[in-house]
């Protein structure tokens, strides 16, 4: 410890420094607004950042998608009805199941019956159907089993023609539909969510901000509609309304801005509490001025997420009930219509459940992992 | 705690009366009525069913009778089993569901707190990152999607298990799991939040400083705080589980309250639709209360001042 | 005296976005056994991480010790697992933390959370611990400990929640008690009651305490030695006595100065200006300097050493050089160090 004695001191320095600015005080950091570093945040979430990519592809899709080709929401063709997937190019990669063929295995006493039972199967059509043999069998029941692949686009004479994600029951073609019924979808959700946006923060927010008998009398109306089941309002509403895109958004908002309410009343509380606002109004801001200035601005993070989750509930909402016939209903399109039209022929056609059923999950996957990204982009504890 | 009990029982009421006027009014408004199947009836014959439902009366009259008939718990008679009042079918149903639900919810629980603690456990680790993407999948993938695909590959591929109906227990394994997504996704991003704010809190430090071994302040500590505010979450989770059985029993073709409500839509059965529709009412609001109740009996904090007031 | 423990060079870095945060840079002392060592310092002065390294409880993984041993009865607790730390921590060093609202779990029983400890580390059965634990509730001044055993966290108010903690520290007559700030979260009349249990365990046991403060009104109260702590490091050690009659380091002068005291109506407190710097990127030579009144040309170059005032006392700052000029404390911190020497006296 001691060393008093060394010798290398520069001791013609051991004089009492020139006062120099205090540079103690100096900002030694780049500062960033709050925003900044929200948005930084947000950024260096991969996962977020990811599905807001996801997600803007499919609007772009959902609203240029179905121009993609020539065929309407409601071209009805029977002779075109049950038409498999098949994409240029991709239809040539044979596992990716994009070719254009029907294809099941069938099972026969003998390879004959078994052959018999899939041409059958295909509309007899046995020069476009390719049989391959898995099993010779030995003639006990149903010991053999033959893959029978079936080129319905040449057995229809439809070579020229490609449905990318194949054609429903009724010959419509699949991908202009899952891109009208995603835009319906979408649509839903926004509209639902704005509403109960706007609704729930006026509420919630003149609540707040009055407080006392104000305050009482909206919260007692409201904790009574909070203790209604959304699904029994809901499920009413759609009774009574025709079914369509503006019932759904009506049966959505008519209890959806209950939370939000709730959630802007609380933040509002607490925000006029804090000093700052106090401060204002001692300098004699007035009611709009300090709510635009100082509240709005502070609340508004809890808004946007609060929305960013309204919209995958929306979305989950409209499936939902359509998918219990009280929605969209065929042949309005929408992800909910399309996924209760796919389940009845699941068994034959499984495509048409399966890509409309991929897309809705992406689209609430994106839609919560964005609002979770928002979530810790707008929480202090996570800017680093 | 008794007038605190008092109140939300009050608030019940008032919920459940606003919930059974408003549907009875709606189902005032919409056309239709048990005449419609039959169409081929003398004036005569028309009188005796109309006066069977009650439904000669003037508006206001009914509506008094329906309220009666309600506080009885006769929720009137079917529209389309024109013999069967209402709470009987609703009464045949509940089994399945209830069965369903239930399993549902404990299976789902169960697994979800489990997954949870293992993710929160291994912070960041791998096993973290494979449980969070289970618990997004589980709470974006919507059930009924869900429950479609796994009657493709394990019932209609695989044949593991029965494609639908309802009977033996292997019948009941895919709509429980297709149903038991959802809350134990939630649960599992739940705990796992909850575990890892928990274990960041100074009384972990404290036990830390005291030297207990690690697994026994996540399990005594740690575990304990946060399972508590699960219970919160488990009502919401309860009632989801009325929604996911309306699809569920759809398609898994299961004679419970979902499937009914669906064939009642479509059968214009108003009777059974308002019928069910309460009782969904009055599950939910009975549930929450429970769960607040409980939340208040398990929570030594609440449990106290509680009693104190 | 004996040696219980031996701080030697210790460094810990945290790191953060930002980079590296060198939260404490070549920390030196040692605790003899039975007595009280106050160590004093603002908010980020590296003295709360220098007491988390003690007790091995450093958050990982973004907290690295660097450099240094701390050596506890001639064994280098750096190197040690956290299986062989969980049998030191609570039965040879123990802690009472600063906020008896959150240091306490909410949902076990107060008499459970004294316990374990007992459990853990001297293998008691529940019946022999329970009544040790009645004992420790009796000697932290809880009245009716047979009712409060049985009672949870959110019962007791504030300082009765502290006295809980420092029973729980107390549990297994721990060799050395580190208190971090226990009095900062209380109010004054809680704090004073604090403070006489803290002074009377020093009294009626053999523990020696590791008092952490920011507050050097609370240390002339219960310290035997003193080590103000800044940017990291110890700028000033010496007995109770050396600090309060004979601050060598400006700093010190400064934590003085800025103490309100009853009788320093006419004259000005002698406020530090500025605030500490930033530990991810220290600056050079002395970390005080840019705060420092009196500060030397050298000490933007150079790091000043420990000097040697006594045997006791050690400052590091370069006025107490040979060569430096000589430089009174101002005449307010002088006159409060005569105060208090003169109120010492009285005592």
């Amino acid at each position: 410890m001691e060393m008093n004695n060394k010798n290398n001191i520069p001791k013609e320095l051991l004089v009492p420094m020139k006062q120099r600015e205090d540079t103690s005080e100096e900002i030694s950091r780049p500062s960033r607004t709050f925003g900044q570093n929200a948005r930084r945040t947000f950024f260096k979430n991969k996962l977020a950042v990811v599905s807001l990519i996801i997600l803007v592809i499919i609007i772009l899709m959902s609203a240029f998608g179905p121009s993609m080709n020539q065929y309407g929401l409601d071209d009805q063709d029977l002779s075109r009805a049950k038409m498999p997937a098949r994409v240029p190019v991709l239809e040539n990669i044979s596992w990716l199941g994009l070719d254009g063929t029907l294809s099941d295995n069938f099972k026969g006493n003998t390879v004959e019956q078994a052959t018999l039972k899939g041409v059958s199967r295909y509309d007899n059509a046995e020069e476009f159907i390719d049989i391959e043999v898995i099993d010779e069998g030995d003639g006990s029941r149903n010991s053999a089993e033959v893959k029978a692949t079936y080129r319905i686009y040449e057995a229809k004479e439809m070579t020229d023609q490609y449905f990318w994600l194949g054609t429903d029951t009724l010959g419509r073609d699949q991908w202009t539909r899952i891109w009208l019924g995603t835009r319906v979808s979408l649509q839903i959700a926004f509209y639902a969510a704005l509403i109960s946006l706007i609704i729930g923060v006026a509420y919630g927010g003149i609540a707040g901000f009055y407080g006392g008998k104000v305050d009482d009398v909206m919260m007692r109306i409201l904790e009574v509609l909070i203790g209604i089941p959304n699904l029994v309002i809901i499920l009413l509403m759609m009774l009574v309304l025709n079914p369509g895109i503006t019932s759904i958004v009506i049966a959505l908002t008519i209890t959806g801005w209950t939370g939000m309410a709730r959630i802007v009343r609380g933040e509002v509380m607490k925000q006029k509490n804090q000093e700052y606002v106090l401060a204002a109004r001692t300098l004699g801001r007035s009611n709009w001025k300090i709510i635009m200035k100082h509240l709005l601005p502070n609340i508004s993070g809890i808004i946007i997420i609060n929305t960013m989750f309204t919209i995958p509930d929306a979305i989950f909402f409209e499936a939902f009930l359509s998918f219990i016939g009280l929605g969209i209903t065929p042949p309005e399109a929408s992800l909910g219509a399309l996924i209760s039209t796919g389940f009845k022929s699941i068994m034959l056609y499984p495509y048409l459940l399966i890509f409309p059923a991929i897309l809705i999950s992406l689209i609430m996957i994106a839609f919560n992992l964005i609002g979770d990204g928002l979530r810790d982009a707008f929480d202090p504890k996570m800017h680093k | 705690m008794v007038r605190y009990i008092g109140r939300r029982v009050f608030y019940m009421l008032i919920t459940l009366f606003v919930i059974a006027t408003l549907s009875f009014f709606l189902m005032k408004m919409l056309p239709g009525s048990p005449l419609n199947a039959e169409d081929k009836l003398s004036e005569e014959q028309k009188a005796i069913v109309l006066e069977k439902y009650g439904l000669n009366d003037p508006v206001p009259i009914q509506y008094v009778k329906y309220l009666g008939g309600l506080v009885q718990g006769d929720l009137g008679i079917s529209f389309k089993f024109s013999n069967y009042p209402v709470t009987e079918i609703l009464l045949d149903r509940m089994g399945p569901s209830a069965q369903l639900g239930f399993q549902a919810l404990l299976v789902g629980t169960i697994l979800g707190v489990l997954f949870g603690l293992i993710a929160a456990i291994s912070h960041n680790g791998f096993l973290d990152y494979t449980s969070t993407i289970i618990a997004v999948l589980g709470t974006s993938i919507p059930n009924f999607v869900f429950a479609a695909l796994l009657q493709i590959v394990f019932a209609v591929n695989l044949g593991w298990f029965p494609v639908a109906l309802w009977g033996e227990f292997e019948h009941t394994v895919l709509p429980t799991i297709a149903l038991m997504i959802f809350p134990m996704a939630t649960a599992a991003r739940f705990v796992r939040t909850e575990m890892v704010e928990v274990m960041g809190s100074s009384y972990i430090t404290t036990a830390r400083a005291k030297g207990i071994s690690e697994p026994a302040i996540v399990f005594k500590h740690g575990f304990r705080n946060s399972l508590i505010p699960l219970i919160t979450v488990i009502g919401p989770l309860a009632v989801s589980m009325l929604t996911g059985s309306m699809v569920i029993e759809q398609i898994f073709a299961i004679p419970g309250i979902g499937e009914q409500f669906v064939n009642s839509v479509f059968a214009n059965d108003y009777p059974t639709i308002m019928g069910t529709t309460l009782l969904f009412a009055f599950l939910f609001v009975v549930i929450i209360l429970i769960i607040d109740l409980l939340y208040g009996l398990i929570d030594p904090r609440i449990r106290i001042s509680g009693g104190k007031s | 005296m004996s040696k219980l423990l031996e701080v030697k060079d210790l460094r810990v870095s945290f790191n953060t976005y930002n980079g590296e945060v060198q939260a404490v840079r070549g920390v030196n002392f040692e605790l003899n056994k039975g007595e009280t060592l106050a160590i004093v310092g603002e908010s980020g002065s590296g003295k709360s991480v220098t007491t988390s390294a003690l007790m091995g409880l450093l958050p990982k993984p973004q907290a690295m010790i660097k450099t240094g041993e701390i050596l506890f009865e001639g064994q280098d607790i750096v190197k040690k697992s956290n299986k062989e730390m969980q049998k030191i921590r609570g039965k040879d060093i123990s802690m009472v933390f600063q906020d008896p609202m959150s240091s306490l779990n909410p949902t076990m029983k107060v008499g459970n959370q004294i316990m374990e400890g007992l459990i853990k580390h001297q293998h008691m059965n529940r019946t022999d611990a329970k009544k040790k634990a009645l004992e420790l509730l009796d000697q932290v001044g809880i009245p009716h400990p047979d009712v409060r055993l049985h009672q949870y966290p959110h019962q007791f108010s504030g300082g009765m929640r502290q006295r809980v903690v420092i029973a729980i520290a107390l549990a297994c007559n721990p060799k050395i008690l580190i208190a971090d700030e226990p009095t900062t979260a209380l109010d004054v009349t809680i704090q004073a009651q604090i403070l006489e249990l803290m002074k009377e365990i020093q009294r009626e046991s053999d523990s020696a305490i590791v008092f952490i403060t920011h507050d050097l009104g609370v240390v002339a109260n219960v310290a035997d030695r003193v080590a103000v702590m800044y940017a990291g490091k110890i700028i000033e050690t010496g007995t109770v006595d050396d600090i309060f009659y004979n601050a060598k380091h400006p700093y010190t002068w400064g934590l003085l100065g800025s103490m309100p005291t009853p009788d320093s109506d006419d004259e000005e407190l002698f406020a530090i200006p500025g605030s500490p710097p930033d530990m991810s990127n220290p600056p050079k030579g002395d970390a005080f300097a840019p705060r420092n009144k009196f500060a030397l040309e050298i000490d933007t170059v150079m790091e000043p050493p420990m000097f040697k005032v006594s045997d006791t006392h050690y400052a590091a700052t370069w006025l107490l050089h040979e060569d430096a000029p000589k430089i009174e404390p101002p005449d307010s911190v002088k006159k409060r160090m005569q105060g208090f020497a003169r109120t010492r006296g009285d005592k």
